[in-house]
């Protein structure tokens, strides 16, 4: 095998996502937040993470997909991207896995316009597709909507 | 670096930095002994050191000065200017060898040759010292003084009579051009001293420094290290406040007293720890009068530095970030504030222009004001210049007020330096300073009159870390507003609460004690897609806030505690919205955000925004003549005289015993402090009904003392009431000598006393034997 990656992956209505394992600091259930008024709703809320403050990320919103179904409670991958550390709201937690560079694809014209820009890259795995977001991109941009 | 280099630097730094406020100070006053002394021994004290660690530039450059220094302490010199400059040269030279030391470990390539040359010539007195009456001015004196600590051997030798001061000034030369030997030593192979009275002076020389170390009562610790520490120290009290939370909730008496216990050390903990890292302000300000001395020297001007409150205290950080901002205001009011002397001969002002700094506390915060008597900015240049660059549109322009103008030269590519000097203009301007205020909480604000001149004030928190505040709530969830900026709070209930509101053309206001207050509904300021619902709610909570210098009513849905909280910054996708400050961590381990309530006012047009406040002065002007608050003092006279008075005019309140009441002539006096002092009893005066005098009941009369220019004259009343703050607003003129008129006061009506139309109507010559008084 050619460079592998490590890859932390995690659902969002049923579709297969990552980011860099090494740009991932933990992950944890679900923390209640705080919410944070005028901003974009893309910025859930804050939470307390061992007395340090981080902003939550609802990717659903972010990348475009529905509410979720009631009572479903998302879980917190906590990323560093951008020097700050920042959580991404998820449906589910996967595997960390490695994933050799040879199956990178660059991301298909199908995708969306908002989705093509988040996505780094796109990897063929066997039985399913896995969509690598870019954190930096993520979480930028929301600041100046954030007016 | 080893420790005792890095300590070396770290004193003479310190050092350094009061030999040069020494230095200007001294040349106002060449003649004062204490301060050349201390300079003396500062120069001294370096000199010494860099021999020990080997620096043999830095030591042969010192000694220099000393030797200079030395003759100046003993009035063989007298100080000018030249000396002056030699001697700030070499404390430049010093400090630059130092900074070397610093970052290479070496002095560096420095040639002070020169310089040196220049501090040896300077040691010739114009005329030879007088030896004759030198010695016996040492000799005559009364006991010889203990021996300081710092104090050569040669000095210690003169002060005991052994040895003359040609003779050691000579031996001190000689080591001063090459001589290794000591100068103990050459003066006794030299006959100058007896080999005996050299071992007695070695031997005080040595007991004194003994006897200066026991006093080391002080450590040095890193920041870093008070940081880490103040850290843990937040985190502390997060948990304590998650403990009390949990424990108040519980009933086992034993867990209570210990969590109070747990409580009580913490906040201890916490204001010992906050108190390691106070610093006076001194220690920037310390720097100014050098800056002042050589940007007024470079612009060929006279200022004079004026401080006061030195001694206020400021967090490190806070000091830290401050420093530049000050010295950037001090250096811009020198340089384009105060006009040139020939200019302020012209307008009448004195030569010497006055830069006056100020610190002091006030309310939780420290304020610090920087004022010239110069020429005052001159808001139409400034006005124009912000509209040729595009700054301001020219309809705000014209709407502006005085102030907003003034403030304008805070927006950033502002400069209204006609020219480029070496000292400002360069482009780092008032927006940086502005900027670096706001990044720790502060504000800046500028006052200006046209040749009158400026003051920048800044309000400036204690410290960072960790501030009281007010808990409030919104829709379920919680906010901290910073105590700093609380007034009061206003709960209205029932039916005031909908009757009590009222509006001005659409913006909401509420009446506190006659003055309109704007309101702010935190709601609408949250959810501005919530700003037409119209929630009438059966309690009306208003949080009174002080913004910038206006004030403003939030209403809020609930007001729930005070919590001591532990600010930490808000993430960057949240930077932009001015409506908060911070976030902290609540005692059950969630979230809240802290309002910025000055960010608040801007976006409610509470502050900054001319319609509100033109409306709310408009409705003011309506009803009040001042809108001033005034501190009156309120006071009974007579059977139904209710009277105020402003406090600024009362001197004290006194007490005396009805019988040490005397009669001079016809005028009531008393002894009072060792003056007689005139009485004037109110009702008499004012011709009011009388009383039975409380005075004859109950043995006391009531005096408020009234001063002016050192005469006293103390008024005599039935009864003290209180001491209001208020909004006078004068209703009624008054016919009658000694009063102004009437007012509403605590919903009563009260005479307002008019002490200067009283006293001159009670003793008629008391205003005028003060101005013959003044004129002799």
């Amino acid at each position: 095998m050619a460079t592998a990656q490590q890859f932390c992956t995690f659902f969002i209505e049923k579709q297969f996502f990552a980011v860099p394992v090494q740009q991932v600091q933990e992950v944890i259930k679900f923390q209640e937040m705080t919410r944070v008024p005028l901003v974009p709703p893309v910025i859930r809320g804050l939470i307390n993470l061992r007395g340090q403050i981080v902003v939550a990320f609802d990717l659903r919103k972010r990348l475009g997909y529905p509410e979720p179904p009631e009572g479903q409670k998302p879980m917190n991958v906590v990323v560093r991207a951008d020097g700050e550390t920042v959580s991404f709201l998820v449906d589910e937690i996967g595997d960390v896995i490695e994933v050799g560079e040879d199956c990178a694809e660059q991301p298909p014209e199908t995708l969306s316009a908002e989705m093509r820009q988040l996505v780094q890259g796109v990897y063929k795995l066997k039985d399913q597709l896995l969509l690598v977001l870019d954190s930096e991109r993520t979480v930028g941009g929301t600041d100046r909507t954030g007016k | 670096m080893d420790d005792l280099t890095r300590e070396f630097l770290l004193e003479s730094y310190e050092n350094l930095d009061r030999l040069d406020q020494e230095f200007v100070k001294l040349e106002t006053d060449p003649g004062n002994l204490e301060l050349l002394k201390s300079i003396f021994r500062t120069i001294h004290t370096i000199k010494g050191t860099c021999g020990f660690l080997g620096f043999a530039k830095l030591e042969t450059l010192a000694h220099a000065g000393e030797n200079l220094l030395s003759l100046l302490r003993d009035g063989q010199l007298s100080l000018n200017s030249e000396i002056t400059t030699a001697l700030l040269a070499m404390v430049d030279a010093v400090r630059s060898m130092l900074t070397s030391i610093d970052n290479t470990g070496n002095e560096g390539e420095r040639d002070d040759q020169q310089l040196i040359e220049t501090l040896t010539r300077l040691l010739k007195p114009p005329q030879e010292p007088k030896e004759e009456s030198a010695t016996e001015t040492t000799k005559g004196e009364e006991p010889a003084p203990a021996v300081p600590p710092e104090a050569s051997i040669g000095e210690i030798l003169i002060k005991r009579g052994a040895a003359k001061v040609i003779d050691v000034y000579d031996a001190v030369q000689q080591q001063a051009e090459g001589d290794p030997r000591r100068v103990g030593e050459i003066l006794v192979q030299q006959g100058a001293v007896k080999p005996q009275e050299l071992v007695e002076a070695l031997n005080l020389q040595q007991q004194a420094r003994a006897a200066s170390n026991t006093s080391d009562s002080t450590i040095r610790v890193e920041v870093s290290q008070l940081d880490r520490l103040m850290n843990r120290v937040g985190e502390l009290v997060l948990l304590r406040n998650q403990i009390l939370q949990f424990t108040n909730a519980s009933e086992d008496s034993g867990l209570l007293a210990t969590s109070q216990r747990l409580n009580l050390l913490t906040t201890e903990l916490q204001e010992g720890v906050m108190k390691t890292r106070m610093q006076p302000i001194g220690n920037v300000w310390s720097k100014f009068p050098r800056t002042v001395r050589d940007v007024a020297v470079s612009c060929g001007k006279k200022v004079r530095i004026e401080m006061e409150g030195k001694e206020t205290e400021l967090d490190k950080t806070i000091i830290e970030a401050i420093k530049d901002p000050l010295t950037h205001i001090v250096r811009n009011s020198v340089d384009h504030g105060i006009e040139a002397p020939q200019q302020r001969l012209a307008v009448g002002k004195p030569v010497e222009g006055t830069l006056r700094l100020r610190a002091y506390h006030e309310g939780g915060q420290v304020n610090i004001e920087i004022s010239d008597d110069g020429a005052g900015l001159d808001l139409d240049k400034i006005k124009r210049k912000a509209l040729e660059k595009g700054l301001i549109s020219s309809d705000q322009a014209s709407r502006m007020s005085e102030r907003e103008a003034a403030n304008l030269i805070f927006l950033p590519g502002l400069s209204t330096a006609e020219k480029v000097t070496n000292v400002s203009g360069r482009g780092v301007g008032m927006d940086v300073v502005r900027t670096n205020i706001d990044k720790i909480g502060g504000s800046v604000d500028v006052q200006t009159k046209l040749a009158r001149g400026t003051t920048v004030r800044m309000k400036i928190p204690l410290t960072l870390a960790i501030i009281p505040a007010l808990l409030v709530t919104n829709r379920g969830d919680r906010y901290a507003i910073p105590q700093i900026s609380l007034l009061e709070l206003v709960r209205l209930e029932g039916e005031d609460a909908q009757k009590r509101l009222e509006s001005v053309q659409g913006a909401p206001v509420y009446r506190l004690r006659g003055r309109l207050l704007p309101l702010v509904y935190l709601d609408r300021e949250l959810r501005p897609e919530a700003a037409g619902e119209s929630g009438k709610s059966s309690v009306v909570n208003i949080v009174v806030l002080q913004a910038d210098d206006r004030q403003f009513g939030l209403v809020v849905d609930e007001i729930t505690d005070t919590e001591e909280i532990v600010v930490k910054p808000l993430g960057k996708q949240l930077k932009g919205i001015r409506s908060f400050a911070g976030s902290t961590i609540m005692g059950d381990g969630r979230v809240a955000l802290i309002l910025d309530v000055l960010g608040l006012a801007q976006s409610a047009n509470v502050v900054g925004g001319n319609h509100e406040r033109a409306v709310a002065e408009k409705e003011l002007g309506a009803v009040a003549s001042n809108g001033e608050k005034q501190t009156m003092l309120l006071f009974q006279c007579g059977s139904e005289g209710r009277m105020a008075m402003d406090l600024s005019l009362v001197a004290r309140l006194e007490e005396f015993k009805s019988e040490s009441i005397e009669k001079a002539g016809e005028q009531m006096v008393v002894q009072y402090r060792g003056e007689i002092m005139p009485l004037i009893r109110i009702s008499e005066a004012l011709h009011l009904p009388e009383q039975e005098r409380t005075g004859d009941r109950t043995g006391k009369t009531q005096v408020v003392v009234f001063s002016e220019d050192g005469r006293s004259v103390g008024l005599v009343v039935d009864r003290i009431v209180d001491i209001v703050e208020e909004t006078v607003i004068r209703q009624r003129p008054s016919k009658r000598e000694g009063l102004f008129g009437s007012a509403v006061i605590q919903q009563k009506v009260t005479d307002l006393l008019d002490v200067h139309s009283l006293i001159r109507g009670a003793i008629p010559d008391f205003f005028e034997s003060e101005l013959i008084g003044r004129e002799r």
